[in-house]
């Protein structure tokens, strides 16, 4: 039976349609039976009920708050067929490890949602809900897309696939790293940095977030002395090479004034901020795909929303949505580095940006699959705290389609920029090398990572500095999955 | 100069026992394997000359190796390529790519400014001659 052909509540109409305040469960926001459509958009949320409320009324309360409710009967409900606009939550479960948190399930109907906008979706979903006062606290913790649905958006500009044959560089993870300090430096001695990481054998160089044009550097000048440093260290390599040029500004029409100069430049890539928000997201990924131009997204601000488990939207839903925005760069951890994230957690990011079909994956916090629908794939970067004598922890937990970006560790060697750029580089493609020969590399790696130090002086100068460092730090994101012997 | 293209030119040359066991792990992902070779190896030069068709359906890498050194017989002073070409859905594209033979002497590049209104200037990488 669909939903269509249900009877409206299980109350009789009269009765429920009677001037007053209902339980949101009574009014046709929970249905323990409910079998979600393939067309439906289904959420998890972790919810913390107040003292006293009933888990499932809390979850009826949160796909009534995220649909269509408000807090009393309406008659006007009664000129639509309104229990197809009404979310349904279909299924509670305890947190394991986490008493007074429940998992609630919540399936939208597609008719809810506009094509192709991020905004409507998150007006929707996390529009009031996150404020309602019989719940403490919430999580919106993963997402499911309809294939109908993914297919409103045109995704990531560029894609893996696309970057890689347009830079030409095959097999290996991208090299990066953001130039230090962010602030202060002229436009010329930021383009030096930038010649001489990208000189020594970096991929890229990167803006940070919030670098744009400020007194000691406007953005004209960062853009011309930037681009001088790309093109002279690509014909000193015969390798293309790019720098992240930011163009996150106060409004949609100086943003656009920068990318163009950026693309009249020359620049293959321009960097966004995650606070410039949702729709302006989108329409840089129009330009960007109008303008063959790479969109590298910096995840600004994210952390205030994604980093405490009870509360908030989880990066991994952030992904979701930018995937279907369409950037083709996106911050996404370290797992290793000085920025919070747990391994599994993180590498469910990378799967996110990266797989053609998302299994149900509960340890690495994936509650659905996701078929993509061949939406182009994102390069996740891992920025933050990360240094050579880390580099087979790193491609062993991310593979060859990442940015491995190292600043400190490339700005901050004691034998200057390039020597940090040419460190790196060697540590990459010695293990890469090394993990295709067939070499156990979690256990061989600092071993191939010393041997390739002793005809690589500034490896060996940068195992000597950093080898030791690591941030080893409980993680507040973790999936409170626990996994069981099947019983069978 | 040393050009710095493809996944190990920062490593010492490659022996023909390391690129072997490249070509090895190559094959067992499932990639066809192709020799390219060019005089030009200019960044914006995407399709350098094709030794030959890529090799489908090869058991192991000894018939690669042979053409390897065919190509370098033949094309002493070139740069050549190992490309590993992976049709999966969603890829179908080159996964692995490594130089595996230099010329004796590598020019490198010119950078040419043209300057323009204000501070602009266009750029364009230009081939040393050797």
């Amino acid at each position: 039976m669909t939903v269509m052909d249900k009877p409206t509540t299980s109350m009789d109409a009269k009765k429920r349609y009677s001037a007053g305040v209902l339980k949101y469960a009574q009014m046709g926001y929970w249905d323990g039976d409910y079998q979600p459509k393939e067309t439906d958009l289904l959420a998890v949320f972790r919810v913390t009920p107040q003292d006293g409320v009933d888990p499932v009324e809390a979850a009826a309360a949160v796909a009534g708050e995220s649909s269509t409710a408000t807090w009393t009967v309406v008659w006007t409900d009664r000129l639509t067929a309104c229990d197809s606009y009404r979310a349904k939550a279909y299924k509670v479960e305890p947190v394991p490890g986490q008493p007074g948190q429940y998992f609630c399930f919540i399936a939208y109907d597609l008719i809810l949602f506009e094509e192709g906008s991020i905004a409507n979706l998150t007006a929707s979903i996390i529009g009031n809900v996150f404020s309602f006062k019989p719940i403490k606290a919430a999580r919106l913790e993963d997402m499911r897309f309809p294939p109908a649905y993914v297919k409103t958006y045109r995704g990531p500009p560029t894609g893996i696939v696309v970057e890689r044959e347009r830079l030409d560089k095959f097999g290996r993870p991208l090299l990066g790293a953001t130039i230090k300090p962010k602030l202060g430096l002229s436009g010329k001695n930021y383009g030096r940095v930038v010649y001489e990481g990208l000189k020594g054998g970096l991929d890229f160089t990167k803006d940070d977030e919030n670098i744009n044009s400020q007194p000691f550097m406007h953005w004209r000048d960062r853009f011309l002395y930037a681009q001088e440093a790309v093109m002279k260290a690509t014909a000193d390599t015969g390798e293309t090479k790019g720098h992240y040029l930011n163009i996150t500004a106060g409004t949609m029409e100086e943003m656009y004034r920068r990318a163009e100069f950026a693309k009249d430049l020359g620049s293959c890539i321009v960097m966004i901020d995650l606070v410039i928000g949702w729709t302006a997201i989108q329409s840089m990924a129009e330009w960007c795909r109008a303008n063959d131009m790479i969109l590298h997204m910096h995840r600004a601000g994210h952390g205030t929303y994604t980093r405490q488990k009870s509360h908030g939207v989880s990066f991994r839903v952030i992904a979701k949505w930018l995937r279907l925005a369409g950037v083709d760069h996106l911050h996404a951890g370290t797992a290793v580095g000085k920025l919070e994230g747990d391994p599994m957690t993180v590498q469910g990011y990378y799967n996110v940006c990266r797989e053609t079909k998302n299994a149900v994956d509960l340890q690495r916090g994936l509650f659905f699959e996701q078929d993509w629908c061949d939406l182009r794939k994102v390069m996740p970067v891992a920025s933050g705290g990360i240094h050579a004598g880390q580099m087979h922890q790193l491609l062993h937990l991310f593979g060859d389609d990442v940015v491995m970006q190292f600043g400190g560790g490339t700005i901050g060697h004691p034998m200057g920029i390039q020597a940090g750029a040419i460190a790196n580089r060697v540590a990459m493609e010695t293990m890469v090398l090394a993990r295709n020969e067939g070499r156990d590399i979690m256990a061989e790696g600092p071993q191939i990572l010393r041997d390739a130090a002793k005809w690589c002086k500034p490896l060996e100068a940068a195992l000597a500095t950093w080898g030791e460092v690591t941030f080893d730090y409980a993680s507040t994101d973790t999936s409170d999955f626990v996994p069981t012997a099947a019983s069978s | 100069m040393r050009l710095t293209q493809g996944a190990f030119s920062f490593l010492p040359d490659l022996t023909d026992q390391q690129i072997s066991a490249q070509v090895e792990h190559a094959l067992g992902q499932g990639w066809a394997v192709s020799l390219e070779f060019t005089d030009d190896p200019h960044p914006r030069n995407t399709y350098w000359e094709m030794w030959g068709m890529p090799m489908f359906d090869l058991k192991d890498a000894a018939g690669v190796m042979a053409e390897l050194r065919e190509a370098r017989k033949a094309h002493p002073e070139c740069y050549i390529r190992v490309n590993a070409f992976d049709s999966t859905r969603g890829w179908e594209t080159v996964r692995l790519s490594f130089i595996v033979h230099r010329p004796s002497v590598e020019p490198g590049f010119h950078l040419d400014r043209i300057e323009e209104k204000g501070r602009f200037q266009r750029y364009a990488v230009r081939r040393k001659s050797a």
